[in-house]
């Protein structure tokens, strides 16, 4: 067990160096250089010359990777072009706000999902499976941006039930804060649900059809039972992946419904900085979504054991 | 005396009994969705702690009729019409409360793959106590002792360990042994056996019947023990149950029945078993068409990033040769080196050490004699669903083998390929056919027709005939061994089954952790084994020896003291 | 054996009207799309703006259609593009064994921990928010995927008795490969496709709507609902019809791609 965390951890490390890497190579790629960039037009050579000496940038590039990653490790992701603060405030801060959205929605859709999923691979084939797969196709064609406009017009100016934009932190008032995040959550709950459901579902039928379901039943044990100490556990494993890939993806494609929610978050912080050309933002945003999501699959990869025993001995 | 009283009272037992423990009467099960048969009039009575077989090829229904009995058949399938009455209850009309009562309580149920016949997330100890729990009113430390008791039974070497086990921390016989466990540990009243060793080596699915019968018998509880396999039915059953095609074609006591089989398809079945041919003579004075000296194969041994793997030695310094028209087979259990061997020999695999000669020449890929010898090795192989390319139409894919050596016009090629789909019995128009429009015993011909329609000098076949039903078997082959004789082409046999080995083979060897244990003419090795691994080998499979009626009786052969041995 | 055949024909029925709504677009649209029409601003849907006006008082009907013709030619661009460079990366580093193989599989699967989107984010900040940048960035996001799943069938195969079975007959590892391999690959790969077209759909949509897609006056779906958002208390439909078109376009897509896989490939699931 012990060889399998540590096995794992080693495994992160280059794939944190080679995520590093592509960021700071993307950035690299850009036309025109940082010192450019962040003096203007209008600067003479000299002080071009003394920005680049003081970034390091006339320095050979492996060089310059190695710089910075040190300043990375040291917790310094450079400062914003555009307003001068420093990247890795401003990106921690906005992720506070887009992590709640996401972890709560994700949480709930996961609730959700995965007994839904059980009790149509269950029941195949049957009114309730339809029911519940065809739900599930829908809500995942449904776009979040166009979901959370659709909820937007219903509740927000059809029924103003509830605030239209804007978003309140749960340290100012708890309750506004829970309000205002109504709507964004329901529309990741309702889309991401369809996705889970439907991996739910499909991982469950294979465990059905297997021998010690059908030894299970055979000992006597009630439906219930055989669903929840037998095919849950067994099946649960590629869903508790995929919850994995979700939270993920949706910390990096949270920009649209931020934007359809006008929630300062840190999809709507990458999006602005690329419309702004501020380069250190939008490096600082991606690197950070990326170890995000390199720690969330492993965090997953950890407590897959628990679904499936064999894979610690591997 | 007192004893052979109670033993005639034992045996008694079912010919008096008037109130069955089991009866199925006229059970008809139908796939729902397009109304087809599986199970057709389905009838079968089981007096207490009687044992019997049915025995039947895929599709013959024996298992849905099985799964039937506890209401276990899958949801497409429903029950057109009979009953089925379980210590005079109706098993059809029982409550779900009631019907769980019985499943596990009274009825136990053995699966035929241990790797997946037990909840590889559970523990051991959970699972076995899930029943338990269930059926039983017993206290947690009486469970566990219970629990530790019939582990310790099954021939587990550290019960206590075992308990916090997972499933595949064992070796499929010992997982046969836990599930046995499991479904014993409840005193059930009848046992339904479905294939529960196929998927086992000879040797250890000897040991695992041997232990179901010793369980059952001292607990009084009736079997129901389904299989394809006649011999191993004949010999642990009391009465035996033909299927074929969902219908009972033939059913009587085990003795009676295999003497003077009634069906025609029951003697079908008996007469598709292996039994031994006549002596063929090999010229030895003639120098070996294939030689293999000192062959040693390493697997695995890959430097990671983190770690070392050792690697494994799968082949440790074999020799053999082969001399022109000569079968020599090649038998072992799982684990062998025999596939190694003949993987090896066909160039698949590259030998660490050691050299292969044919004609004299080494055959080294990239070596002078190599292209002689890739023209002229073909290699048949076990798995008909995996060997042909889904893809490509029959026809195309014997034609392939034409692509190298002599060259030949585009209708010689196909004169050449429908010739010889002639003559493994194919017609021409299979040509055009892919591989999932056939069976499987018509992939497997097509198989032997690419290997063979370059006429090769030798060919290796891997366990060629494992994978069909035993009719099938038979006539696959049949026809290898008529081409065999026809063509004259050195064969190396490779079977884990010394039935087929028996009939086909004109020597023998036996192999055992990559080295062979004993070798010799086919006679010598079946009526006087020396090596004692081949004594067990050979006590594990009895032969059934044909009577001028069509019928058969069981023969036990090699060392016929019990071979439960307890595990390493 | 109902429910594949139903989930083939509406799947197949939307895409081919999604497809050809675009394909007519190419020639005739019932207006020009970039026609201003400030008489006609805001106007609700009628017998003479079938699907209303937009606060150009452009017809939205036609604009709809003609980002039907953007979004499928951009997607199937971008799935031949990443399916082609996958292919040909997977099915080398699945028959090459060794460093090589093992060092671009390391950069794949670490290109595989950036979400896609991601991915195509960062890289639509370098190329810029145009057509080709969009299947740039997007192509380059979705090849380490493909060529995950080309190893791995790759892989699989050559266990398979058949490409043993090919070697004994002396055939050379190249002819092995075009001849076996590569075709029994196709069907993961068709079912790859459609799944990868619904992905580059919503993803081109996605970045349309963040104002990183193809650049306006020419119309998306996406684009066109982020327009619709100032005007949405006034005129709903503007924001219900380019979403409506993305979801149906969707749907049919995962419909389709249920039944492909149903009927081509049924082990793998999810991704």
């Amino acid at each position: 067990m012990l060889r399998f965390i540590l096995t794992r951890l080693g495994m992160a490390i280059p794939t944190l160096l080679i995520v590093a890497l592509t960021v700071f190579l993307l950035v690299r790629l850009i036309p025109g250089d940082p010192a450019s960039l962040m003096l203007g037009d209008m600067a003479s050579q000299s002080s071009l010359a003394a920005l680049r000496a003081q970034l390091g940038l006339d320095r050979p590039i492996p060089v310059q990777f190695v710089i910075w990653i040190g300043q990375i490790l040291k917790g310094d992701f450079g400062h914003s072009i555009a307003t001068g603060q420093p990247v890795l405030g401003l990106v921690i801060d906005r992720f506070e706000t887009s992590a709640t959205i996401v972890v709560i929605g994700v949480f709930l859709a996961s609730v959700v999902a995965v007994p839904a999923g059980l009790i149509a691979a269950w029941r195949q084939n049957s009114a309730i499976d339809l029911l519940f797969v065809g739900t599930a196709t829908v809500l995942l064609s449904i776009p979040s941006f166009w979901l959370g406009l659709l909820l937007l017009l219903l509740f927000g100016l059809k029924l103003q039930w509830l605030p239209v934009v804007g978003y309140v932190s749960f340290s100012t008032s708890p309750v506004m804060a829970s309000v205002y995040l109504i709507m964004p959550v329901a529309t990741l709950v309702l889309h991401e649900s369809g996705v889970l459901v439907r991996m739910a579902r499909a991982s469950a039928l294979e465990v059905l059809r297997l021998d010690y379901v059908t030894h299970a039943r055979a000992k006597g044990l009630s439906e219930g039972a055989v669903l929840r100490r037998h095919v849950f556990r067994n099946s649960f494993g590629p869903t508790w992946t995929l919850i994995g890939l979700v939270l993920g993806n949706l910390l990096a494609g949270i920009a649209v419904v931020e934007t359809v929610f006008t929630i300062p978050g840190i999809g709507r912080l990458l999006v602005d900085s690329i419309f702004a050309r501020d380069y250190p933002v939008i490096q600082g945003c991606m690197l950070f979504i990326a170890f995000v999501y390199v720690l969330i699959n492993l965090v997953v990869d950890l407590f897959y054991p628990l679904f499936d025993p064999k894979v610690a001995q591997a | 005396m007192r004893c052979a009283i109670g033993l005639i009272r034992i045996c008694g037992v079912f010919e008096m009994s008037g109130a069955g423990l089991l009866e199925i009467e006229g059970l008809t099960l139908t796939v729902s969705r397009i109304g087809k048969e599986v199970v057709s009039d389905f009838s079968l009575e089981l007096a207490p702690g009687e044992i019997v077989g049915i025995v039947g090829e895929s599709g013959s229904g024996k298992s849905m009729a099985a799964r039937a009995i506890m209401r276990l058949e899958p949801p497409a399938v429903s029950r057109r019409g009979g009953s089925i009455r379980f210590d005079g209850k109706d098993v059809c009309a029982m409550p779900q409360r009631v019907l769980r009562r019985m499943r596990g309580g009274d009825v136990g149920m053995v699966f035929q793959e241990p790797l997946t016949s037990l909840n590889p997330s559970m523990r051991i100890g959970s699972q076995l106590e899930e029943g338990l729990k269930l059926h039983r009113r017993i206290a947690v430390a009486e469970r566990r002792r219970l629990i530790l008791d019939m582990l310790g039974r099954v021939g587990l070497r550290d019960p206590e360990a075992a308990l916090e086990a997972y499933p595949h921390e064992f070796s499929g016989g010992m997982r046969q042994r836990i599930m046995l466990a499991s479904v014993m540990l409840l005193k059930p009243r009848l046992l339904i056996a479905d294939e529960p060793t196929t998927a086992l080596d000879a040797v250890v699915q000897r040991e695992v019947l041997d232990l179901m019968l010793q369980l059952t018998r001292t607990n009084g509880t009736a079997v129901l023990l389904i299989s394809h396999d006649l011999p191993m039915i004949a010999r642990y059953t009391n009465r035996i149950v033909v299927m074929r095609q969902g219908r009972i074609v033939e059913e009587g006591a085990t003795g009676a029945l295999l003497e003077k089989p009634q069906h025609s398809y029951t003697r079908q079945l008996l007469a598709a078993m292996p039994r031994r041919t006549a002596k063929r003579g090999i010229d030895h004075s003639v120098p070996p068409l294939v030689e293999v000296r000192d062959l040693t194969v390493d697997y695995g041994g890959r430097k990671g990033f983190l770690r070392r793997d050792p690697g494994k030695r799968a082949l440790r310094g074999v020799s053999l040769s082969i001399r022109p028209r000569e079968v020599v087979a090649i038998v072992g259990e799982s684990g062998s080196g025999k596939t190694t061997l003949g993987r090896s020999i066909a160039g698949l695999v590259k030998p660490s050490g050691g050299s292969i000669l044919y004609g004299g020449h080494s055959i080294l890929p990239g070596s002078e004699g190599w292209p002689d010898y890739r023209l002229n090795c073909q290699m048949i192989f076990q798995d008909p669903y995996s060997s042909l390319d889904p893809r490509i139409p029959i026809g195309a894919t014997v034609a392939e083998a034409l692509r190298h050596g002599k060259a030949l016009s585009a209708a010689e090629k196909h004169a050449r390929v429908i010739e010889i789909l002639g003559e493994v019995g194919l017609s021409a128009e299979f040509a055009k056919r892919y591989p999932h429009e056939l069976s499987g015993g018509q992939r497997q011909r097509v198989a032997i027709a690419r290997a063979l329609v370059r006429k090769p000098a030798f060919v290796i076949a891997d366990e060629p005939v494992s994978a069909l039903d035993v009719t099938v078997r038979m006539q696959v082959l049949d026809l290898l061994t008529r081409l065999q004789e026809r063509h004259g082409f050195s064969c190396l046999f490779i079977s884990h089954d010394l039935s087929v080995v028996e009939q086909i083979a004109d020597r023998v060897v036996v192999m055992r952790d990559g080295a062979i244990v004993e070798e010799g003419s086919r006679d010598a090795i079946f009526d006087r084994p020396r090596d004692s691994y081949t004594r067990r080998l050979l006590s594990a499979i009895p032969t059934l020896e044909g009577n001028p009626e069509g019928g058969v009786r069981l023969v036990e052969r090699g060392d016929c003291r019990n071979v439960i041995e307890l595990p390493a | 054996m109902r429910l594949p055949s139903l989930n083939t024909v509406l799947g197949a029925t939307i895409v081919s009207l999604i497809v050809g709504a675009g394909l007519v677009a190419m020639v005739w649209t019932p207006y020009d799309p970039l026609k201003l029409d400030f008489l006609a601003r805001l106007a609700p849907p009628s017998a003479h703006h079938l699907l209303g006006t937009d606060e150009f008082g452009r017809d939205v009907l036609s604009r709809l259609m003609r980002a039907a013709t953007t979004s499928v030619w951009i997607s199937i661009l971008t799935v031949c593009a990443s399916i082609l460079a996958g292919t040909a990366l997977g099915l080398v580093t699945g028959y090459m064994r060794g460093w090589t193989d093992r060092i671009l599989m390391m950069f794949n699967d670490a290109l595989l921990a950036f979400p896609g989107i991601l991915l195509a984010l960062g890289l639509l900040s370098v190329v810029g928010a145009n057509m080709y940048g969009i299947i740039l960035a997007l192509g380059l996001a979705y090849t380490p995927l493909v060529t995950r799943v080309v190893r791995g069938a790759v892989l699989s195969l050559k266990e398979k008795e058949f490409i043993e079975a090919s070697r004994v007959l002396g055939n050379s590892e190249s002819f092995t490969m075009v001849r076996h391999v590569l075709p029994n690959c196709i069907a993961p790969l068709i079912v790859l496709a459609t799944s990868m077209f619904g992905w580059v759909l919503l993803a081109e949509s996605a970045l349309s709507f963040l104002g990183l897609g193809v650049p306006p006056p020419a119309p998306t779906w996406g684009n066109m609902l982020a327009e619709s958002r100032t005007y949405i208390s006034q005129a709903a439909w503007l924001g219900i019809f380019p979403g409506l078109c993305i979801s149906l376009a969707l749907l049919g897509i995962n419909l389709l791609g249920d039944a492909l896989r149903d009927r081509l490939d049924p082990h793998m699931r999810g991704l």
